[in-house]
């Protein structure tokens, strides 16, 4: 009887260190990473905002200042922020002179390995994707990675087209990948042999993203034009 | 009677601090001995920057753990020292993930989910379970120092031979002239292999040299 009162006691205290143990290690990390994330946020949203924007400038020629415009639910464009992440934002490009020159857009899907996310700038003037950026990609090293590197890839994003139809409602052709060397068009996207998933996934991005942004920045290409107020 | 004393094999001299640096320097190094961590090893090796930055983060987490865990060992009961463990190391997995991503965004961007998956190299995870809960700050510290260097070093070996194969460049400059094709199997995974493969003959072939002699 009281060899099993000296277990019980035993247990408890064993049980009760355990639970000590664990919630104290586990309040002292939890402290450390919130203490990091606090200390580092700052830091590291400048330095995506920085990539970011040298991006912007990489997919708009020309371009010396940027703003960021929202998608409304009505489908128009409104100054932005862009501290709301849950809305479409796009960014539009202006030279010297204030003179609108186009959007970047950002855009994904699913690749070889991961996620691949783009930005990509659209000229409305000229009714061309003028320039493309991968912002996120997983694709493996030497082959899928051509998609950032290989010029005769990115030859396909200096003037790829994505012309509206008669009525201006939709894009005349959509734009889609083609294998290396099947380029007949100005709307295709020429593909990479050794990158054939990777680089088929860039067509087929810009063709799902380009067939519903470009009517709706076209229509509203006045809306990014500076007012004399805005300079 | 005097002499069987001071020749008793059982009586074993107590390591210093700079045997304990050494041994996982060279030793027993946690990637060309004791082939531990490989996700890491063959997968960011592929340039001498990726691999220098990879192995700083886990001699990092190696050392902070290391620490941590030398210094609650008598705090924390058996029962529960793998899960102890797994959320220290954890812990400082996030700090160095945060701080990579402070540092660069395209570093971030090179190492990709390697960095969350220090949680589980077994390099770290063994060091604590086989050493740190057995011994003082001091000697963890020394420890982690000698594992953490090692796997730096290398990572570093391997990643040098291959960005200079693979790609003609060492830390992205150029090395070679532009008729130089770069050997694309290098920075792939196979290339990884081989490389290890190399490096570990190597190692194998000086330390057999070195015994023989």
């Amino acid at each position: 009887m009281s060899d099993n009162k000296t277990i019980q006691t035993g247990s408890t205290g064993s049980s009760k260190k355990m639970l000590t143990a664990m919630v104290g290690i586990g309040v002292f990390c939890a402290l450390l990473i919130v203490l990091t994330y606090e200390g580092t946020k700052e830091r590291i949203d400048t330095l995506k905002a920085e990539a970011l924007e040298k991006a912007v400038f990489n997919v708009l020629p020309g371009i010396t200042k940027t703003r960021i415009y929202e998608l409304t639910p009505e489908g128009t464009f409104v100054p932005s922020d862009g501290m709301d992440r849950t809305k479409t934002v796009v960014y539009a490009g202006f030279d010297d002179s204030d003179t609108f020159k186009g959007v970047a857009i950002e855009a994904s899907g699913q690749g070889y390995a991961d996620v691949i996310r783009i930005l990509y700038g659209y000229d409305p003037s000229t009714q061309t994707v003028v320039g493309f950026y991968v912002l996120e990609s997983k694709e493996t090293p030497g082959l899928g990675d051509k998609i950032e590197k290989d010029d005769n890839f990115l030859a396909n994003f200096k003037a790829l087209d994505v012309q509206l139809n008669a009525d201006l409602t939709q894009v005349e052709n959509k734009v889609i990948p083609v294998k290396q060397g099947g380029k007949t068009q100005a709307w295709e996207v020429e593909g990479i042999t050794g990158a054939t998933i990777s680089s088929r996934t860039i067509g087929n991005i810009l063709g799902e993203s380009t067939a519903i942004m470009a009517p709706l920045v076209y229509h509203q290409r006045d809306s990014f034009k500076v007012t004399p107020d805005q300079k | 009677m005097s002499a069987g004393i001071t020749k008793n094999p059982e009586i074993k001299a107590v390591p210093s601090s700079t045997d304990e640096f050494i041994k996982g320097l060279w030793r027993d190094n946690p990637v060309f001995v004791q082939v531990l961590g490989m996700c890491p090893v063959l997968a960011v090796s592929n340039t001498a920057q990726n691999a220098l930055a990879m192995g700083l983060a886990t001699a990092f987490v190696l050392l902070m753990s290391n620490v941590l865990v030398a210094s609650l060992r008598n705090f924390i009961p058996k029962q529960v020292r793998i899960a102890s463990y797994i959320l220290i190391i954890a812990t400082f997995v996030t700090v160095v993930d945060y701080a990579i991503q402070a540092i660069s965004v395209d570093l971030h961007k090179n190492l990709g989910a390697f960095i969350s998956l220090i949680v589980v190299n077994c390099l770290i995870l063994s060091r604590a379970e086989a050493f740190a809960s057995k011994n003082t700050i001091g000697k963890s510290i020394m420890d982690a120092l000698g594992m953490g260097v090692g796997f730096v070093f290398a990572l570093f070996c391997l990643g040098a031979v291959r960005e200079i194969l693979g790609n003609g460049t060492f830390f992205d400059i150029s090395l070679f002239p532009d008729s130089f094709q770069a050997w694309i199997i290098m920075i792939l995974p196979a290339g990884g292999f081989f490389t290890l493969a190399l490096w570990l003959v190597l190692f194998n072939f000086y330390k057999l040299k070195k015994a023989k002699a």
